[in-house]
């Protein structure tokens, strides 16, 4: 589920791919399409669907076989175990999500304060250089994390950033930031210029009137970026498993990937944690359902 | 107070030279038109004054002291801008009450404000819409409304009328000069349109690709072209030029033809020149000494008077006749010629001759 540039800015504008009823020729949908996409819809969210049944089975129906699709008996305890440890206190895995809200959350924030002044900046301003700058900040992103993970590993070591919050946060926002500014460019090379240059002659200040006129047009592809950037990091597995160790720093993805190996694998709890980790990501883009295909088939791809 | 002056402004925008050492001197209390085609340059000169624009070479100088590195705001200049640039969130209201909002005054004083304005403009009704509920010309109005509500040291209007419909634009014309006159403000205004320039200008600055052709009175422009081109751009119909050289106490045609040579002209014999001659300054009606044998070729009525096209030799003159003028194409008439208004260019440089005796 992870979102990169690459794909943000390939996604081309809608128009570009011709809708399949059309490519069979026929009017509404051939019977062969519907066969196709009933198949690939099982193949697609039998897992999801799968994860969910298991979540609230109890554990004598997870293991049966043959298995229980339906006739099996509803339990909450799974849900319990991923917020409750045995002893009635805070479970490794809550603790666990707690840090995945707070990283996610504040290198979203980072990344967004930082990287929408200066998309702003390479749209409004003559830059020297600006398409070089520009393809050297998307080029950051061109590299997958584990290509860097061990340098990362080493310095983070030397500087005492290994194992802590502090060192995941920077370096998620480290890389959004590039992420954030190409899709805001975009965003902001459509707002025109001019109401920035009549609110400079109403008396304002440049920032002013970016702060007063700009930004507030601003506001949708914003929140598209961000969830964006809020998914990433939320995510993000390769990172968080090699940068840290400890239960009270590890984010929620490791955390999970945790719950797997041991001799008996609880596999009630693996998918209870799942769905309580997938869900934030679904409701977030749900909310902002509008803006992300806004943001992907407009923002990041004019130039 | 309130004066503009710009010097040598210099602007590219890449292999486009926009500006091309443009100098201009607006005085306190004039309106002071830029007239010229679509690309000459007039946004960016405006821009260059407001501020808006970085400069490769030039100065500004507002009241006599240099602006040139001042931040807009600081250059206490209002602006229409030819695309409006009105906040889209904002209602007419609260765009025409932004320049005052900027400067704090109290909310009593800014509601009298745009009132004013709003009833001069005629847009009472539109106050509470937003610009997407506008029409283009509605646009215009309050874009000038937010220009005009406070009194800077001068008014920057890019192209203001434009897109009104005739009988809005002749009558916001007149009101504009009526404004003008009311403040006693300077105005720097820029447009395409010669009928403007003419009719509203104390001054007239013509530009063509960057460069300041002519700076005078709308008389002066239009009697006294500095040039070719600005005798073509300015006038309508456009003014008829035809090759010709003068031969002692003659102007002889490349066509053939010949008239007397002008008793003011300075030219040297042989020197190849472009005799400019207006339509109102010919007339196939009246009769006189100076006079071109043509063939008429078709008629433009315009309902006022109609516009006679006589071909002589390979080009075509534009005369202005009275409305009741008749004729079958082909038919041969006399174009008397006065050549006292007469204009003589120079074919290689496209420069106006002096005129002996002024
Ligand atoms: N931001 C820009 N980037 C590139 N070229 C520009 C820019 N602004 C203006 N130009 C070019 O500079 C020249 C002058 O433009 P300008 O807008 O000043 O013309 P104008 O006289 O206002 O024309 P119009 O009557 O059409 O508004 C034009 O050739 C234009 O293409
Ligand atoms: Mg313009």
């Amino acid at each position: 589920m992870a979102v990169s540039v690459g794909e943000a800015v390939s996604a081309g504008p809608a128009g570009d791919r011709t809708p399949p009823a059309r490519r069979f020729g026929g009017r509404g949908r051939s019977v062969l399409e519907v066969v196709l996409l009933a198949v690939l819809a099982v193949v697609m969210l039998f897992p999801a669907l799968w994860m969910i049944e298991t979540s609230i089975k109890e554990n004598r129906d997870v293991y049966a076989i043959p298995a229980k699709f339906f006739d099996f008996t509803v339990t909450m305890d799974h849900f319990r175990d991923v917020f409750v440890a045995s002893g009635g206190t805070r479970s490794a895995l809550s603790v666990s999500f707690l840090n995945s809200v707070v990283v996610a959350g504040v290198s979203t924030v980072l990344a967004t304060v930082l990287g929408v002044p200066a998309a702003w900046a390479y749209s409004r301003f003559a830059v020297r250089a600006k398409k070089d700058q520009l393809f050297f900040i998307l080029s950051t992103r061109f590299m997958p994390p584990v290509v860097v993970v061990i340098p990362i590993f080493l310095m983070y070591r030397q500087v005492g950033l290994i194992d802590t919050k502090l060192g995941l946060i920077l370096i998620y926002a480290a890389f959004n930031v590039p992420f954030t500014i190409w899709m805001m460019k975009g965003f902001v090379d459509e707002v025109p210029a001019e109401y920035e240059d009549a609110a400079m002659l109403d008396g304002y200040t440049r920032l002013q009137a970016f702060w007063k006129f700009t930004l507030p047009l601003l506001l949708p592809g914003i929140a598209a970026t961000a969830v964006f950037a809020l998914i990433f990091s939320w995510n993000e597995f390769v990172f968080a498993i090699f940068l840290t160790s400890s239960d009270t720093v590890r984010t929620a993805p490791p955390a999970i990937a945790g719950l797997i190996g041991g001799t008996t694998v609880d596999w009630g709890l693996v998918a209870a944690a799942s769905v309580v980790f997938a869900l934030p990501v679904l409701v977030f883009a749900y909310l902002v359902r509008r803006h992300l295909v806004a943001g992907v088939t407009l923002g990041a791809v004019r130039r | 107070m309130g004066t503009v002056a710009a010097h040598g402004l210099r602007k590219s925008f890449g292999k486009v030279q926009a500006l091309d050492g443009v100098t201009l001197e607006v005085p306190d209390g004039s309106f002071f038109v830029v007239l010229g085609p679509s690309g000459a340059g007039k946004t960016t000169t405006l821009r260059a004054i407001a501020g808006l624009e970085r400069l490769d070479a030039g100065s500004v100088r507002l009241d006599g002291r240099d602006a040139t590195g001042d931040a807009p705001a600081a250059r206490d200049l209002a602006m229409v801008f030819q695309s409006y640039a009105l906040y889209p969130r904002h209602t007419a209201y609260e765009n025409i009450a932004s320049p005052l909002r900027a400067r704090r005054r109290s909310s009593s004083e800014i509601a009298a404000a745009v009132e004013r304005m709003s009833s001069l403009l005629h847009i009472e009704r539109l106050l509470q819409r937003r610009p997407a509920q506008l029409s283009g010309g509605e646009m215009q109005r309050v874009a000038l409304a937010r220009a005009l509500v406070r009194s800077p040291r001068a008014f920057l209007m890019d192209e203001p009328l434009t897109n009104l419909d005739l009988k809005l634009r002749v009558e916001m014309r007149t009101e504009l000069t009526r404004i003008h006159r009311g403040l006693g403000a300077t105005f720097v205004y820029v447009t395409n349109d010669q009928v403007e320039a003419l009719s509203m200008a104390d001054q007239v600055a013509v530009l063509k690709e960057g460069r300041v052709q002519q700076v005078g009175t709308p008389a002066e422009v239009y009697e006294r072209p500095a040039n070719q081109w600005v005798a073509g751009f300015v006038g309508s119909p456009p003014i008829s030029l035809l090759a010709c050289h003068a031969e002692g106490d003659r102007l002889v045609g490349a066509d053939g033809w010949s008239l007397p040579r002008p008793r003011w002209s300075t030219a040297s014999d042989g020197r190849p020149l472009l005799l400019g001659l207006r339509a109102e300054d010919l007339s196939v009606e009246r009769r006189g000494d100076a006079s071109l044998p043509g063939e008429l070729y078709g008629l433009e009525p315009l309902g006022d008077r109609t516009v006679v096209d006589v071909r002589v030799g390979t080009q075509i003159l534009k005369v202005k006749a009275r409305p009741t003028v008749t004729g079958t194409p082909g038919e041969p008439l006399q174009v008397t010629v006065d050549l006292d208004r007469a204009h003589l260019f120079d074919a290689g440089t496209g420069l106006a001759l002096p005129r002996a005796g002024g």
